[in-house]
């Protein structure tokens, strides 16, 4: 059997496929919106703009999250801004060259037809987040403030303080508590979605875990939007929350929802190095710190001199040098695999060798320490904290770490998977970044598909659909929850030695040597070998305390660390089944004499959508070729 | 270093809760604070105890879920988030103390973990502007000079932890609220419903059982966004304007 992969683009010229698509979706009044209900799953920024404007609508929404309250979701975390094609600065930019800004950073691996849409909405999202009082950085005069990103030539990137990702979450935040408000949103907090329910192959509800009480309870609903992240931790060390996880996405992928390219995955160049064994996440210091920082490593191999005593002729500003038109804002899977290369030729900085300077003190002499601190102040805060170091006085170490993840569950052009009625937006889908994402892009992607994409095209899904809504006392739902529990009592039931925790420990490192910033067809297949083994100990030696009817961090992570554990093993395989280079995907086989990826575009011009077949049966490998109707692919080039 | 911890365990809401000694071994200085609790529990479940529940995320100062009060102070000696503290702020051999945030609008849930939906509560009771998605005009339209945008960022940075409440002797939120009162009341965009917003939020901040501002200014000590305690002059002006104009 083979899936169905339509993706279903509008006809007509890129430009007017939106436009188009919004005329031909269907329409459902305001009185039969009522009679829908709608489940959101996550509250970051994609769910949570979903859920306050499906609610606005007039649907009846349920949303969760498995955080204390829906401000909490990583989104939060993003430092650096938000790209929108506004030209507010006359410096050339455009809804086209945002499009193929985007397109080209991530290689040429990307759906036209979604990224040109994300490039259209992109300016409203900034109006909308100016109404609902997202207080964006102002010039002087009052207009709003850009800076640049990497992958960009002009300024396009809008900003809060090195808070962006806060402020904008915090807004989708209060216009989801305005819609909890009304009545139209439901909102549970706490609660972990731990299984998807299909009734005649469409998504209907989910089954859930309450985390203070242990209830295992199952929702029902006319269609069910996962909003729930990327699946960067199963790195163990990366820049997402600790909670963040592929549970979700993993477990709608284990009912028949495709997982389109879980190989590519985006390691970001600028993150606090690691410092010790006990390290439990790893910190991200902006991208946008490159704008005044520059990025250099000793010329001499183990040259252990401190930072101020090595002479400007003896340091080695390797980006300017490779990449001299983008310099140290060339992109991040370029500039991550840069920093890689330097410290495996032995000129990696600070304890270990793995890390990489990145050093202000020209632009600290070209506009004041005041300034640089007004920019970036409460990131040198933040990396004193942790290191113990002043960055205004002495170059700041970074080196890169795993932060974003491409991959997701299939979608077409509405959103929604090949699952009818599963909607997937922001990271957990795949559409709109191809192999590599540019920096400020997240923020976009998520808002524009929970503000401005997903309120037009679920009408497309639902209006068929009216009093097609089953109960929850649907056998389907009964046999699931059945499926829920008796996985939580196998976990309680393996009472083994070794922790969780060091499971995912051991995973994580794998993962990160044999399928992080490089990969080979030897190292994929060497972590292929090791993972099924550590599952199996997994299972027969994790040791999971207490008991479902309660408050149990063990038993959470024990179901997160399990899905990792089968979820690294699609990841291997689909990176050694692309015998290409190309973004965040690096195979050493395949790469330029300059050491640059090296696309096949003959072969590999298409998305890799992996259908699940049981545990005993590998999954198997669809595809969906990537139509270029506009761009005309290239070598992607920075020089 | 080793240390002496204190750490208060309670099964739920229900049974009380009491503190109980735990010796942290081995513990280097460039680990966080939540990394040796991290360390603390893989010790207890070798021994075939059950871990020391705590609430955290982002681990990078910014979600605001990390909520310990350690040695009596609402995450700490840490400038910011309990996350953000390391232990070479501890000498080698202290005893630490180490407990939940604690106020009564706050119920405890397991161990060092509580609920503060109440502060989602306040927030649905008029922490936002009615802007209907698709309805806004041109970002650049409004116009707002740097400096009131700068003031309307410094109290939107609140992360919503609750140190504020935990840290007040009256178990207060009226810097939470503030800061959100002024965020908003800061920018033209909030005005219209700048007297409903007010009044709304600290009607349901006293329904939640929070208490007044005596002005400790604990709040503003233990603040990890580093929110200036004139946001409770700011909403109590706000209040009072709106009250006189409602009685009107």
């Amino acid at each position: 059997m083979s899936l169905n992969l339509d993706p279903k683009i509008p006809s007509g010229p890129l430009e007017q496929k939106w436009e188009r698509h919004k005329f031909e979706s269907k329409l459902i009044s305001p009185a039969n919106k009522r009679k829908f209900e709608v489940i959101v799953v996550g509250t970051g920024l994609a769910g949570a703009s979903a859920a306050a404007t499906l609610g606005e609508l007039g649907y009846k929404v349920t949303a969760f999250c498995f955080q204390d309250s829906p401000r909490r979701a990583h989104s939060i975390a993003a430092q650096g801004g938000i790209n929108a094609a506004k030209n507010y600065q006359n410096d050339g930019d455009s809804v086209h060259r945002l499009f193929y800004d985007t397109i080209k950073g991530g290689d040429f691996r990307a759906r036209e037809a979604n990224v040109h849409r994300l490039a259209e909405v992109s300016v409203s999202i900034i109006d909308h987040c100016v109404a609902l009082g997202v207080p964006f950085a102002r010039e002087y005069g009052g207009l709003l403030d850009n800076r640049s990103f990497g992958g960009a030539q002009v300024s396009r990137t809008f900003y809060a303080r090195g808070q962006t990702g806060q402020q904008l979450l915090l807004g989708a935040y209060s216009a989801l508590n305005r819609q909890i408000a009304a009545g139209t949103v439901e909102m549970h907090s706490r609660i972990e979605m731990l299984d998807l329910v299909l009734v005649d192959g469409h998504a209907k509800g989910i089954v859930t875990r309450n985390m203070v009480t242990g209830e295992i309870k199952s929702w029902a609903a006319d269609c069910v939007v996962m909003a729930t992240g990327g699946y960067g931790n199963v790195f163990y060390l990366s820049t997402n929350a600790k909670g963040s996880n592929v549970t979700a996405t993993y477990r709608a992928y284990k009912r028949g929802a495709a997982f389109a390219n879980p190989c590519y995955t985006q390691i970001h160049p600028t993150c606090i190095p690691v410092a010790g064994e006990q390290q439990a996440k790893l910190t991200l210091m902006s991208e946008s710190l490159r704008n005044d920082g520059r990025v250099w490593v000793p010329k001499k191999k183990g040259d252990t001199r401190p930072a101020s005593q090595i002479p400007d002729a003896e340091r080695d500003y390797y980006l300017e040098r490779k990449y001299p038109s983008f310099g140290n804002l060339a992109p991040r899977d370029i500039s991550s695999r840069s920093a890689k290369e330097v410290c495996d030729e032995g000129r990696g900085v600070g304890p270990g060798g793995l890390g990489v300077y990145l050093d202000f003190a020209d632009s600290i002499k070209r506009l004041g320490e005041p300034k640089i601190r007004e920019r970036y102040g409460n990131l040198f805060e933040m990396y004193h904290q942790i290191t113990g170091e002043n960055a205004y006085q002495m170059p700041m170490r970074i080196f890169p770490a795993v932060h974003y993840t491409m991959g997701g569950l299939w979608v077409d052009y509405n959103l929604m998977s090949n699952l009818p009625g599963l909607f997937v937006l922001g990271e957990a889908n795949f559409s709109d970044h191809g192999a590599n994402r540019l920096g400020a892009s997240a923020l976009m992607q998520g808002l524009a598909d929970g503000y401005f994409v997903i309120p037009y095209t679920i009408g497309n899904y639902l209006a068929p659909e009216g009093g097609k809504r089953p109960t929850t006392d649907h056998p389907a739902f009964k046999q699931t929850e059945a499926d829920v529990r008796a996985q939580i009592n196998r976990f309680l039931s393996i009472k083994g030695k070794r922790s969780v925790e060091s499971f995912h420990r051991e995973l994580g490192l794998l993962m990160w040597d044999y399928c992080g910033m490089a990969r080979s067809e030897k190292s994929l297949t060497r972590a292929l070998n090791r993972i099924p083994a550590l599952r199996q100990e997994f299972w027969e030696n994790a040791n999971v305390p207490g008991n479902n009817e309660s408050l149990n961090q063990s038993l959470e992570r024990a179901g997160r660390v399990a899905d990792f554990l089968e979820f690294g093993e699609l990841m291997c395989l689909d990176a050694l089944k692309r015998n290409e280079s190309c973004g965040g995907h690096f195979r050493e086989e395949y790469q330029t004499p300059e050491g640059e990826a090296q696309r096949d575009d003959e072969h590999f011009a298409h998305v890799a959508a992996w259908e699940y077949q049981g545990e005993k049966t590998p999954p198997i490998r669809n595809v969906e070729p990537l139509v270029y109707e506009t761009v005309k692919l290239a070598t992607r080039s920075y020089k | 270093m080793n240390l002496h911890l204190k750490v208060w365990r309670q099964k739920n809401a229900e049974t009380k809760g009491h503190l109980v000694d735990y010796e942290a071994r081995n513990i280097p200085e460039d680990c966080s604070f939540l990394e040796m609790l991290d360390l603390v529990n893989e010790d207890l479940l070798s021994r075939g105890d059950e871990p020391i529940a705590f609430d955290h995320d982002c681990r990078e100062g910014i979600c605001g879920m990390c909520s310990l009060t350690i040695n009596g102070i609402p995450h700490g000696p840490s400038e910011t988030t309990t996350c953000q503290l390391y232990m070479r702020k501890f000498k080698d051999g202290a005893t630490i103390y180490i407990e939940p945030f604690r106020a009564s609008a706050f119920p405890p849930l397991r161990d060092l973990t509580v609920n503060r939906s109440a502060f989602d509560r306040i927030q649905q009771a008029g922490g936002f502007i009615s802007a209907r998605v698709g309805a806004a005009q041109d970002g650049n339209s409004i116009l707002i000079p740097k400096t009131e945008a700068d003031r309307a960022m410094e109290a939107a940075a609140c992360i919503g932890c609750g140190a504020c409440a935990a840290a007040c002797p009256n178990a207060s939120a009226m810097l939470f609220v503030g800061a959100k009162v002024t965020h908003l009341g800061s920018l033209p965009q909030g005005q219209p419903e700048r007297e409903r917003r007010v009044l709304a939020m600290v009607k349901k901040m006293d329904e939640e059982g929070f208490g007044n501002c005596s002005n400790y200014l604990e709040c503003e000590a233990v603040c990890p966004a580093e929110i200036p305690v004139a946001v409770i002059g700011q909403m109590n002006r706000d209040y009072s304007v709106a009250l006189l104009k409602d009685n009107l």
